[in-house]
């Protein structure tokens, strides 16, 4: 398909008069607009709606979603994010009609099947988890954070314990101080050690009689396994705080070991990563939120429970955090991570993280004599490589993130985590198959040699894409975030650059 | 080679400090750390009059790479910050010692200025970087 380069939206494809879709004659009395809307709130100019045929419509938005990059259309090995392929049978069930098409506000009496499929659901992660109860309310990872958070507070200030004190490592997602700061808590990071893990010292100087919870991703951010988790767990617990853990990184324990067996007290999952929810576009999200016995009381309400044969929706949890989504929470992509476990089985569910652990291995060894590996050991589903010997020959981890565009692949996670410098964090997940593997193996080691003998090729990518490198420092200090019309941008020069947008 | 200027102190989180008269002092980050963060695109700073604690965030710097936190270096009183900045972050990755400072205290504790970093001990500090 030829791309264009310069493609025109669709307010300047407008044409006066013309119509995707011609609606039938209205057939009931037209009420005037003025006799509903106070004078004061009817616009004075018309609103400037595209004007556009239905194929040129069609055309458009087609070209466009061309320019995507998804799991569909190629690899994708962006760290911690898990996009991993999304099964079409999930597409398939939650077509069914007794799932597209229910109401949240029909009875309880006719949805029996979809509280049912929540009420396992809940059951389920709370079997994978190591949890006592489940709330799948949350509509994203970040928001099961803060949903946890709430509950842990919840809990602390229902035993008269005033502690607002979250420990989160240096190596930690950027969503666990940003969460506890909205739960209004305050955050104390702790330096990783020279394993890339916790350091135990340094986290017992930490603790005290106002740590509210430790906030902990395990495997890490580095890929691997915090594997002091037991005494981790004891020296919070000892001062009176709880133990968080952050799932994004779950892809890699599956079957194999579970939070609740390490010692947490809550933990939330991304449905739309380990459980193949569609997800890269920004949403729509799933982050459940498990816990133990003792955080119970304070989850979100509703819940489903099974009464007899019969699911309902209690409301009756009096020290509940209050509602945190509306309705139940985003139920497709519940139905699909249902869909997910149900046609893995436990059998098949150990297998996916087994297979993650292995590709990542395999591709970490592949790479390790191209790229500086700060961190030697066998990692979990995921690793960090860093460009630093890159760097000294002039070309950074982010002019290779630009180079693999040209080769069909999307980057990896770049400049994150923190402590790398020049990181690449690289997940392929257990769906890719060895001949992708290699592909972006050698694609990588192809990358290495062009920044040791031709870097001008690597500086200047991606040379095959509709658009080159994008000015990244411009959106973010001058972002143009509302299209100006033409006849505005002339009557307002200063605009004028916005049109060409 | 990232440049270290002479005459400033360091802090191990490259904030520089200039000694402005016997107990203010000028705070902006070193060569080194705007490099390192890439071209800058947002500055949070505190505000005149807030009290700040050595060792503590105090605000962050956002480049196009990642948000940073914004560490000081010493405790006291913020007495002026560099309003330029707000609008021209670009300033701070042409001239870190410069144009580029970012706020001045009035200390209340002169001996935490001992703790830091010669330029040389900086220097030394960033080449095990």
């Amino acid at each position: 398909m030829i791309k264009q380069k310069e493609k025109a939206l669709i307010f300047e494809m407008s044409r006066p008069g013309r119509a995707a879709y011609d609606l039938p004659d209205c057939d009931v009395p037209e009420t005037k607009l003025e006799e509903l809307i106070p004078s004061h709130l009817i616009r004075q100019t018309p609103a400037e709606l595209p004007e556009v045929s239905e194929l040129d419509l069609m055309r458009h938005y087609t070209e466009l979603s061309n320019r995507n990059h998804g799991i569909d259309s190629g690899f994708y090995p962006l760290g911690s994010c898990t996009m991993k392929y999304n099964p079409k049978i999930n597409e398939d069930v939650a077509r069914y009609p007794g799932f597209a098409k229910i109401h949240p506000y029909q009875s309880e009496e006719t949805v029996q099947g979809a509280l049912e499929v929540l009420y396992n659901l809940q059951t389920e992660l709370a079997e994978i988890t190591g949890m006592d109860e489940v709330t799948l309310q949350p509509a994203a990872g970040a928001q099961g954070e803060w949903s946890a958070l709430m509950m842990i507070r919840a809990y602390h200030e229902s035993r008269g314990e005033n502690r607002t004190k979250v420990i989160v490592p240096d190596s930690a997602h950027g969503t666990n101080p940003a969460s506890a700061a909205v739960a209004g808590l305050d955050t104390i990071t702790i330096p990783s050690d020279e394993h890339g893990l916790v350091d135990v010292e340094e986290l017992k100087k930490a603790v005290g009689p106002d740590t509210a919870a430790l906030m902990l991703t395990n495997p890490n951010t580095l890929g691997l396994f915090e594997e002091h988790i037991v005494e981790i767990a004891k020296v919070v617990h000892e001062a009176g705080g709880l133990l968080y853990y952050d799932g994004a990184n779950a892809n890699a324990i599956l079957g194999i070991t579970r939070p609740g067996d390490m010692g947490f007290d809550v933990v939330h999952l991304n449905l739309h990563k380990t459980f193949t929810g569609p997800h890269g576009g920004g949403g729509p999200g799933a982050g459940p939120v498990g816990v133990k016995k003792i955080l119970a009381p304070f989850l979100p309400r509703p819940q489903v429970v099974k009464v007899g044969d019969h699911f309902k929706l209690n409301h009756d949890i009096p020290q509940s955090i209050g509602r945190v989504k509306a309705f139940f929470g985003n139920f497709g992509i519940l139905l699909r991570a249902f869909v997910y476990i149900r046609s893995n089985g436990p059998d098949g569910l150990l297998k996916v993280s087994q297979d993650a652990v292995l590709n990542a291995n395999y591709m970490m060894r592949k790479l390790q004599p191209y790229f500086d590996l700060p961190y030697d050991r066998v990692c979990k589903h995921e690793f960090v490589l860093s460009g630093r010997r890159q760097k000294k020959l002039g070309v950074r981890t982010l002019d290779i993130a630009k180079r693999l565009l040209d080769f069909g692949f999307h980057p990896p996670t770049i400049y994150f985590p923190l402590i790398v410098e020049e990181c690449m964090m690289i997940e392929p997940t257990e769906t890719e198959s060895k001949e992708t593997l290699d592909a972006f193996i050698n694609t990588m080691i192809q990358i290495a040699k062009e920044a040791e003998e031709s870097p001008e090729i690597v500086l200047e990518a991606p040379h095959d894409t509709v658009v080159s490198r994008l000015d990244e420092v411009s959106a973010a200090r001058k972002p143009i975030l509302r299209y100006t019309p033409n006849h505005e941008a002339s009557a307002n020069p200063s605009n004028k650059e916005t049109v060409k947008a | 080679m990232s440049q270290v200027k002479e005459n400033l102190i360091y802090s191990k989180e490259h904030e520089w400090v200039q000694v402005l008269d016997d107990d203010t002092v000028r705070i902006g980050i070193s060569d080194f750390a705007q490099d390192q963060l890439g071209e800058i695109v947002f500055l949070e700073l505190p505000e005149v009059d807030s009290e700040v604690e050595a060792h503590t965030s105090i605000g962050s710097v956002e480049s196009v790479k990642a948000v940073s936190d914004l560490y000081c270096p010493v405790s006291g009183v913020v007495t002026k910050v560099n309003e330029l900045l707000v609008d021209s972050p670009e300033v701070i990755n042409d001239d870190p010692f410069g144009e580029g400072w970012m706020f001045e205290v009035k200390l209340s504790n002169l001996d935490e200025l001992k703790e830091l970093l010669s330029a040389d001990q900086y220097k030394e500090f960033i080449e095990g970087e």
